[in-house]
């Protein structure tokens, strides 16, 4: 009975999620377009099965995985587990916390490929690139992005080092990279960023950095803990173009060594 | 045959989501060393994930696909530009501002400015600031929609426009105060919902390949990507309207 209830709640906030687009939607074709919309019921049901889906899946997170998630990071990175017990550290020891930069890295690259709006967007890809773009290839590279960026940000707010640092640094990556990748691969790399962080990966990765900044010594959750997202978001557009590049590359080798024969 | 259809979404479900259940358990067993708490529950839980994810992506292309591209479709062929720039910015800000994931990061940047006695820590100045927020980052998005949309009409080379916005965001982060940076580069984030993202990436293919000499994979992708960056600049000038 509590489980209705609270599925209930859920699928109420999903549909205030997707009512601003409907009444959009319905009024600009009403209003603006003055024409029926095509396919009525199958939009009607595919949209009906988003809401339903997108509900589900956000109440079995909650039940299964959140929790089970958050319990990890905090006992991860309890200084008891870290420095063995009794022993009262005040000074963060960023050698110690092996654990957590795998932890964050593993769980970066899981939530990633579990990602709806990733696979939606590896989907359109797939589909405009003729097959060239495979959607696999396409999320296992935005996953590793995100676990590279993710296990920095932990070892970011273990030393304290501050965020804009990295962020600029990456964002010179980016532009260098912008100027010599693949010109057909660069919207989608860029867009890649913005889609690995939504139902997912947002909250455990949230929950880690707040709980990370919580127990190391001499950490405030509320400047520390922030800005894990921005590392999840700005890495994989590294990756994209990397490995576009990657490919790139090995294409012309091959090409080369071809005309040598 | 709709039974295997079934049968091959909920497969593909699963595979999906096995590297989460592996890496939980891995540290579970080996490294925590401790049984994984309430079985049941867990199971339960990961079986309402595997129907909702199949559920979600069988949707996605039966309505949220097809409807993005209709819209571009019409909307192209109708030719008003002052339309298609209205719809692009209604959807960036009416799909942000109600946002659960922002509402809960622009509360909690509001309490974080409130203990830092940045501003008046009551609950009204609190929730005016939290609004405030709000809706600056959904006004943003729907600016970003609307650029992106323009550049698609027009052919701009994305670079130019997102290197761009990158030496913003740096000059910004230079003067903006410490205490909004960390929410202003997350903000970029979280304004894309699972919903929102699908929708967008059919409108900006859909048009593109409407578009006589347009790419849909050069030009079509690409206003993601601008509705997650325009937030930090906003984010960041509202930090420095609010605090100075």
């Amino acid at each position: 009975m509590d489980f209705i209830y609270y599925f209930g709640k859920i699928l109420f906030a999903t549909g205030t999620d997707v009512l601003p687009i409907l009444l959009l939607i319905v009024g600009f074709q009403v209003l603006v377009l003055r024409q029926k919309i095509p396919h009525l019921p199958r939009l009607i049901v595919g949209g009906v099965y988003v809401v339903f889906g997108l509900a589900l899946f956000l109440a079995g997170l909650d039940k299964a995985l959140f929790p089970l998630g958050n319990i990890m990071a905090t006992q991860l990175s309890d200084p008891a587990f870290l420095y063995g017990p009794g022993i009262i550290v005040d000074q963060a020891d960023w050698k110690a916390y092996g654990w957590i930069y795998a932890f964050a890295a593993m769980i970066g690259f899981a939530t990633t490929i579990a990602e709806p709006s990733l696979m939606a967007v590896a989907f359109k890809a797939n589909e405009v690139s003729a097959g060239t773009i495979s959607q696999w290839g396409l999320r296992i590279t935005v996953a590793i992005g995100v676990a590279f960026g993710i296990s920095l940000g932990t070892f970011r707010i273990v030393t304290g080092t501050p965020l804009y640092l990295y962020i600029l640094a990456g964002y010179m990556i980016v532009i260098v990279q912008t100027l010599f990748a693949p010109k057909s691969i660069i919207a989608l790399a860029y867009d890649s960023g913005g889609v690995t962080t939504s139902t997912v990966t947002v909250p455990l990765v949230a929950a880690l950095g707040l709980g990370l900044a919580g127990t190391v010594p001499g950490r405030n959750p509320a400047l520390d803990g922030f800005g894990l997202i921005a590392f999840a978001s700005l890495f994989p557009i590294i990756a994209v173009m990397g490995y576009a590049q990657l490919m790139q590359w090995s294409g012309q080798r091959k090409l080369k060594s071809t005309e040598k024969k | 045959m709709i039974f295997s259809i079934i049968l091959q979404k909920l497969k593909s479900a699963v595979t999906d989501l096995m590297p989460i259940v592996l890496v939980i358990a891995f540290f579970q067993i080996l490294v925590l060393k401790q049984p994984l708490p309430q079985m049941g529950e867990v199971l339960f839980g990961a079986l309402l994930v595997v129907v909702g994810l199949s559920l979600f992506v069988q949707g996605l292309e039966m309505g949220l696909f097809p409807i993005g591209e209709s819209m571009a479709h019409a909307l192209a062929k109708k030719g008003s530009l002052f339309w298609l720039l209205v719809f692009a910015f209604a959807l960036g800000f009416s799909t942000t501002v109600a946002e659960p994931a922002l509402i809960a990061v622009a509360w909690e940047a509001a309490e974080i400015a409130g203990q830092g006695g940045l501003i008046d820590p009551s609950q009204e100045s609190l929730k005016q600031y939290a609004f405030g927020l709000r809706i600056s980052v959904a006004f943003s998005v729907g600016l970003a929609i609307l650029i992106g949309v323009l550049r698609i009409l027009r052919g701009w080379p994305i670079h130019y426009l997102i290197i761009g916005g990158y030496g913003l965001v740096m000059l910004m982060t230079i003067f903006a105060p410490k205490e909004i940076i960390g929410i202003a580069y997350d903000a970029g984030g979280v304004t894309t919902s699972t919903i929102t993202v699908p929708l967008v990436a059919a409108l900006g293919v859909g048009l593109a390949s409407s578009i006589r000499g347009r790419s849909p994979l050069v030009d079509g992708f690409g206003l993601i990507a601008f509705a997650s960056l325009l937030p930090m600049i906003f984010v960041m000038g509202y930090g420095l309207i609010i605090f100075s």
